[in-house]
Formats: structure tokens, sequence, C-alpha cells
């Protein structure tokens, strides 16, 4: 199963609950035409939530970083929520973890941004 | 359900045949596969397959599976190009302790060092070249060579069954 993104907001942040794999094919163009598609909406607070997310691989990660680098070059942010330990270790080994900001509470997490 | 039918219809005759030598190693997989996505998937799942009759868990099986994918990614995007004339050919044995997939392209080959270091200050935000770095990380031993014309890069990996894997159990 590819990726499923389901956005929502709280406050002016844009949480994506995103769901099954984030893999080279389907599942990084879905994550690539989402982040694109809010961004060129105006959304620019953006909280990637990725509690149900079963596997990342280099593909989606590299989807991760761009979506990343265009949030923040367009005066934006993109933050994590709810990482398992496969994906904080995919992180870890990629020293992604000095990249992004990470967060185990959604509450936090919101709050950070203002 | 399709991919399903597709995969075990791969695997099967090598589950059903696991004829051993006399060191209990037997060759499990011997295929081409097109330059496609598909196969990268079928591959991945395939062995998934193989390393679970073969005993190993659930995190061993993670680790297995990335890593192959990632190899199967390299071999299809970089090495064959998606070119469908050329094929990716995929071993596996398997051992009482241990097992061995090989993923050879028919690509020009690369030289390890000509690639940027994904863990540079400079590279960290470059959206690929992570994919031999979770190789590495993932896989017991990994080795790599030019194979030679009409093959290009062979890459072998190798996993040893962790005493999780031999309890069946997780460790998440």
């Amino acid at each position: 199963m590819s990726v499923k993104l389901t956005i929502r907001q709280v406050g002016d942040v844009t949480v994506m609950d995103a769901n099954g794999r984030i893999t080279l094919g389907e599942g990084s163009s879905t994550f690539r035409d989402t982040i694109k598609d809010l961004t060129a909406r105006g959304n620019k607070k953006l909280l990637l939530n990725l509690g149900d997310v079963s596997y990342i691989d280099s593909s989606g990660i590299g989807e991760m970083v761009s979506g990343f680098t265009s949030v923040t070059n367009q005066g934006g942010q993109l933050k994590l929520l709810n990482l398992n330990k496969r994906v904080k270790d995919l992180l870890q080994i990629t020293k992604l973890y000095t990249v992004f900001e990470v967060f185990e509470d959604e509450a936090a997490a919101v709050r950070s941004f203002s | 359900m399709l991919r399903k039918a597709f995969d075990l219809a791969v695997v099967r005759p090598y589950l059903e045949n696991m004829a051993e030598n006399q060191n209990g190693a037997s060759n499990k997989l011997d295929v081409q596969l097109e330059s496609t996505l598909d196969s990268v998937d079928l591959a991945e799942t395939s062995i998934l397959k193989i390393a679970e009759e073969s005993g190993f868990g659930e995190d061993d099986l993670h680790k297995l599976g990335m890593a192959v994918r990632e190899a199967m990614v390299n071999a299809v995007v970089h090495g064959n190009r998606y070119n469908l004339k050329k094929k990716v050919h995929l071993r596996v044995d398997t051992d009482p302790s241990s097992l061995r997939v090989t993923i050879v392209d028919e690509g020009e080959g690369f030289e390890l060092q000509d690639l940027p270091d994904p863990l540079a200050e400079e590279n960290l935000l470059r959206q690929s070249g992570r994919g031999l770095l979770l190789i590495q990380a993932f896989v017991d031993e990994f080795s790599m060579h030019k194979a030679g014309p009409p093959l290009g890069t062979e890459v072998t990996l190798v996993f040893n069954k962790t005493n999780q894997s031999e309890a069946g159990g997780s460790a998440e």
C-alpha cells in the first residue's frame, strides 16, 4: 500500500496525517504533490504526522527533505510528529535528525509554530 | 491480490525444491527481472517470503526488506535506467545461519568513491544519494564490484540470523 495523506487544520497549522508506505513511485509522488499544493495555497505551517507510516525508503526520505527545503525556501516550516522507532532510526542513520524538528505530542508541535 | 499471486508464482518453485548440499546451503531463487518498479516490489516481497520461511524474525525482515529494496532501486533506476532491454539478475542463497542476496544490473557501473558523502554537512539536504548508506546500515556484509560487460554492477548483501530471529520473536 502506498501512502495516503489526510489533511486537517489545527488553528493555522496544517496537519498531514500519513498512512502507509512512502516509497519510490506513487508513494513519494503523492507526498511531493501534496506539499506543492499546500504551499501554493499559502499553507506555510506544515506538520507531518508519521504515526501510521510503516515504512519509508531512501526515495521517501528524499521527498521529505525536498518538501522541507521547498517549504523553508518559501518562508514556511515543515515539522515531524509521531515517528516510530524504525523511522527514528532512519533519521539517525541519515543524520536528518539534525535537520528536522521532531515532536511526540501534537499539541506541543502545534504550539511550536507560534 | 494480483501482485501476491505473481510473487508466489516466482518463489514457489524454489520453496518447493529446497535441495540442500552437504553444508546445508541451498539456492532459493535465481531469476532475471524486468527493469521496472514492479520488479523492485516483486524482489522485496519474494525475498521476504524466503527469509520468513528461513526463520528470520520481524526486525531482521524489516532490515532485509529495506536493503533489498534499495539495492533493487539502484539496479533498476541508476544501473539499467528503466531500460526494458536490460535485466536485473537476482539470486538468493541460504544456509542455516544466513541469507545471501546477489543483484546484478546491466548498466555502466560506477566507482563508490565518486559518489558524494550523504552524511557530509553540505549534502544533508540533497534529495537523493542515501540508498547505499541505508543498505550498508542494514546488512551484515556488503560487497560491490563491476561484473564486466554485458553485466554492470554486482552487489552482494549478506544477512545473518540474530538470536531474535532464532526465537522467531520481535524486539520492537
